[in-house]
């Protein structure tokens, strides 16, 4: 496949068109991303998470040149909520980013939710492995900053930085029960706000109840502003510390295999839905059932498990 | 197959007066179509380079300032050069009818003056693509 | 007499219910009667028996000033008629000049092109294309020289239109009349210099907000001892408008600007009434005739409340607000070009009936390109025609009194004050800003005016109901496409005579004070002008110092 080759040459539209073949959930979608496989499990992956508002795009903006610094190339995928209504979407995180825009050691991509919870987006995994097989050394990717459902990040990433700021004391409150467990650091951006060392004493009271008292077992929170450029240089550091170290522990490796295997259990079941559906006639016949389970003729369980059961027989399953 | 119809939206030169772009960028997501919104002072060349990663469609410049005659054909030239020519590029703007032409014959395929109305630029996003689906 | 309220509001209610009824059945008022800021109109209005004449309005030239800043006002003289113009280089902008004076004009405002304002030489790659476009390229003081040649400063008051880099504008100013043979003491006019809504709005800011202010509170400071005169900021809503706000916004928004500042200067220990007096504002004049009047006068009330209540101002004068007024640019049309005529006419009565101090008019031309010499004519006297014909100059504060004008007036006050108090609680208007909330405030009207004509809801006439087919405008103004190599060759004899030793020397000076936060910057940015360090290479310095600022956009 030429595509393959001129992705791997870091070819500029080669990448935005194969992340768009992948997005739009084409039919080239599977050889393309099974192609680039033998290429990939090369980049780091680490996902900025956090609410609206807490600064990511800034955060990430200040990486972009940290990693140009040291002569890395790196990948921006930022995530942006597509409208329920009508499917459209307003992709404005690169705004912040875009000193970096005709950078070459740069791609930033905006991609939008297209219906997808969980604060990524449907292509988000294929672009992945798209900029890994390009070379790109660091890929980044920006969440939505929806909150607690934003759990998903973690079967993407390498290690998950979650963005808070001063002045959210609430939504800290509500997003404990979720995204609070999964970060491997904390970020209390906007350090020079009031509430800032608060919120930092609040995070750590937080973790520290969660992992029993454990002063060894909760994750870094690091201080920085985004905007005045304060503090970001630790917290890159510190973020590569923490990669090294999962990467020692074996951590690193025992992610990636979840990753993979969430990824084979969700490549089976979208296939064996295709199958189901296709078999059932399910767009056809959808509406005739849902009109019988609603009046009370037929009941759900039983109804479906009738239904495996002829698959069964015709050897479907 | 779900293929969205992608559009940057961008302010290049050095004017600041991003109404328009801004209003342009809501209502076509409220049409369904996404949109990269680059903010104001961008050059040709970042335009350029944010349309072919981010594999647009369409671009849409808009520029108040009267220095059309020169960013806008950039943009097309310089997407020529990096074989991106296939991207379509528009514009709006305080643009004198005598520029259509010039602005025409270099490579903008449509303007949108003063007082156009959203659906002049839907419909010709819809003309281009062929197809009713955002 | 006063009439009876409660008896006038059964009076009503009754005429409601019978009288008006009677006809509505019928034939139903007409839909989406609101003002231009969406607010319903009520279908009659009546006196109000808790008005209280002492507390709201006064005299003229009296607190709160709702009534105007000068007792007499256009009884005694007009306001000042000052035409904002500049295109071109600096000789095409000086004989342009010199004919409005010629034509009658009393003051000068000067229109800079984008790289000027931003703060780049006209040789900077980044001001390709902009040279010249949307005001006078102005480089170094050899093009300051040129743009005032034969125009005696002392005569003349000033205003220009320059924020981010405006030290460095009013220092070529001040050096062009100390060449002159005028002194600082003597010259008149304005630098808009309001940085907050160029964040806000505008867009032409350069660097982050406080080191921003910084500069603001240098030139405040600096002014009141050295250059009395001059009006040291124009806080502006104008284009807060003209980005989409209602009118109630646009004061709201602009006052609470206006509160930044004085905090900001009050903040590094200047006392209030030395630099008060100086601040001027600068408003949109829009179509809605009775809804801008009732603005101007709303706006002038809270002004004086805050200085006198919120910073204790003593002065006088530091709790009048003074302003400019510029008809609404964003209501011209491409389409039928001639009815701007007529909605200018409209705007300019607003902003005298408003009680404005000083007024630019729109030309026809303006939503096609720079207006052309016989646009700006017509503009001219269109202002000329509402001062010496129509009357109105010659009675205070005509329209109050008016049920309407009246109810409105407090309303809009109370509504803007609402604003206010909501951006004091977010910890000031820079938080504010930093947050996106004007701006999203600001996008949300906006949207849904843009939305409400594009459904019709809203005419506009020859653009969504009353369109004609028409030709093609013709004899429109052309900036020379040659003006950037032109203004290029000027640079390069300018950095070739001026003795660059000296430029550095200068310049080195001015990066050492920017770096210390208590050094006012202004008489170090007038040694780098003197010696003909361009604007470019000043702002560079201070850019090296203070980084730049980035929007901070919410859609």
């Amino acid at each position: 496949m030429e595509l393959i080759e001129k992705i791997q040459l870091g070819q500029i539209r080669a990448i935005a068109k194969a992340i768009t073949l992948i997005e739009n959930n084409t039919e080239e979608k599977e050889k393309l991303i099974d192609a680039l496989h033998p290429f990939t499990g090369n980049a780091y992956v680490i996902g900025v998470t956090g609410p609206p508002g807490a600064g990511k795009s800034t955060i990430v903006d200040r990486f972009i040149q940290f990693e140009r610094d040291r002569g890395k190339k790196i990948a921006v995928i930022a995530v942006d909520p597509s409208s329920p209504f009508s499917g459209g979407a307003i992709l404005g995180d690169r705004l912040r980013m875009q000193t970096h825009a005709t950078d070459r050691g740069v791609f930033i991509r905006s991609m939008a939710s297209r219906g997808h919870l969980g604060g990524i987006s449907t292509g988000t995994s294929g672009a992945i492995k798209v900029f890994d097989a390009a070379g790109f050394d660091t890929i980044i990717l920006e969440t939505i900053g929806v909150g607690q459902t934003e759990v998903e990040v973690i079967e993407m990433a390498d290690l998950i930085l979650l963005t808070l700021v001063p002045g959210m004391g609430d939504e800290i409150q509500a997003m404990k029960a979720g995204i609070m467990e999964i970060a491997d650091l904390f970020l209390v951006n906007k350090s020079d706000l009031d509430g800032a060392d608060r919120l930092k004493s609040e995070i750590e009271y937080m973790l520290m109840l969660g992992s029993g008292m454990n002063e060894e077992a909760i994750p870094p929170i690091k201080m920085a502003s985004a905007k005045n450029n304060t503090g970001t240089e630790e917290l890159y550091i510190s973020i590569f510390e923490r990669l090294n170290l999962f990467k020692e522990s074996g951590l690193l490796a025992n992610r990636r295999k979840i990753r993979i295997q969430k990824e084979i259990e969700h490549i089976f079941a979208s296939k064996l839905k295709e199958i189901l559906y296709t078999r059932l006639n399910m767009k056809e016949n959808i509406n005739l059932w849902i009109e019988r389970v609603y009046n009370r003729e037929i009941r759900p369980y039983t109804f479906v498990n009738e239904k495996m059961m002829e698959l069964k027989k015709e050897n479907v399953l | 197959m779900d293929k969205k119809i992608r559009i940057v939206i961008a302010k290049p030169g050095l004017d600041g007066h991003d109404r328009g772009a801004k209003y342009i960028a809501r209502a076509l997501k409220d049409a369904g179509y996404e949109v990269i919104y680059t903010g104001i002072r961008q050059t040709p060349e970042s335009i350029v380079a944010t349309a072919i990663q981010e594999d647009v469609d369409f671009v849409g410049l808009s520029l108040l300032s009267g220095a059309h005659n020169e960013l806008f054909p950039r943009v097309v030239n310089l997407l020529k050069e990096q074989e991106a020519g296939d991207i379509i590029v528009f514009g709006g703007g305080v643009i004198p009818e005598e520029d259509l032409g010039f602005l025409e014959k270099r490579g903008i395929q449509a303007i949108f003056r003063p007082g156009a109305p959203i659906s002049d630029v839907i419909s010709f996003i819809k003309s281009k693509t062929g197809s009713t689906a955002a | 007499m006063v009439p009876d309220n409660k008896n006038l509001k059964n009076k009503k209610s009754i005429w409601e219910e019978t009288t008006l009824n009677k006809v509505t059945s019928r034939f139903p008022a007409r839909k989406n009667l609101v003002t231009g800021s969406d607010e319903e109109i009520d279908n009659l209005y009546i006196p109000d028996n808790n008005f209280s004449y002492d507390e709201k309005l006064g005299f003229p030239g009296e607190y709160p000033y709702t009534r105007g800043v000068q007792p007499t006002m256009y009884r005694g003289k007009f306001w000042t008629m000052r035409q904002y113009a500049g295109f071109g280089t600096a000789e095409e902008s000086n004989s342009r000049y010199k004919y409005l004076l010629e034509q009658g004009q009393t003051g000068l405002s000067i229109a800079f092109d984008l790289p000027t304002q931003i703060g780049y030489d006209s040789d900077d790659p980044i001001s390709a294309g902009e040279v010249g476009k949307v005001g006078v390229a102005i480089d170094s003081l050899k093009d300051m020289e040129t743009l005032f040649d034969g125009i005696p400063l002392d005569k003349v008051s000033t205003s220009m239109t320059i924020n981010a880099p405006a030290a460095v504008l009013l220092a070529m100013y001040i050096i062009v009349a100390e060449k002159q043979g005028v002194t600082k003491e003597q010259i008149r006019g304005t630098i808009q210099n309001d940085i907050l809504k160029e964040y806000i709005a505008r867009g032409t800011y350069i660097f982050p907000p406080a080191p921003s202010m910084r500069l603001i509170n240098n030139i405040f400071e600096y002014c009141s001892a050295e250059v009395p005169k001059w009006n040291t900021i124009s806080i502006s809503g104008y284009h807060i408008r003209e980005a989409g706000s209602t009118a109630i916004q646009e004061i709201a928004f602009t006052i609470a600007d206006g509160i930044e500042y004085v905090k900001n200067a009050i903040g590094v220990g200047l006392d209030v009434d030395q630099f008060a007096g100086r601040l001027s504002f600068f408003f949109n004049a829009h179509n809605d005739l009775l809804e801008e009047v009732a603005k101007y006068r709303a706006a002038r009330r809270i002004w004086a409340k805050v200085m006198k209540e919120k910073f204790s101002a003593k002065k006088e004068k530091s709790l009048m607000m003074r302003f400019h007024t510029q008809t609404a640019g964003s209501t011209l049309t491409a389409q039928q070009p001639d009815n701007n005529i007529v909605r200018v006419a409209i705007q300019t009565l607003a902003a005298v009936m408003g009680g404005t101090q000083s007024l630019h008019t729109n030309s026809r031309d303006e939503a096609l390109a720079l207006p052309t010499e016989q646009s700006v004519m017509v503009a001219l006297r269109t202002q000329q025609i509402v001062a010496h014909e129509s009357g109105v100059a010659n009675v205070v504060d005509p329209l109050a009194g008016s049920y309407y004008i009246e109810q409105l007036t407090d309303k809009i006050e109370e509504e803007a004050w609402n604003y206010i108090n909501r951006i004091e609680d977010m910890g000031g208007m820079v938080k504010a800003i930093e947050k996106g909330y004007v701006q999203k405030e600001i996008q949300d009207s906006a949207y849904k005016y843009q939305k409400s004509v594009e459904e019709g809801d809203r005419v506009v006439v020859g653009v969504n109901k009353f369109t004609i087919e028409e030709p093609a405008p013709s004899g429109l103004l052309k900036v020379n496409p040659e003006l950037q190599k032109i203004q290029e060759e000027n640079l390069k004899v300018v950095r070739s005579e001026r003795d660059n030793a000296k430029v550095e020397k200068c310049l080195a000076a001015l990066s050492e004070g920017a770096a210390k936060e208590d050094v006012n910057l202004m008489p170090l940015i007038i040694d780098s002008v003197r010696e003909y360090a361009t604007l470019g290479e000043i702002s560079n310095v201070l850019r090296e110092k203070f980084g730049e600022y980035r929007e901070s956009i919410v859609l």
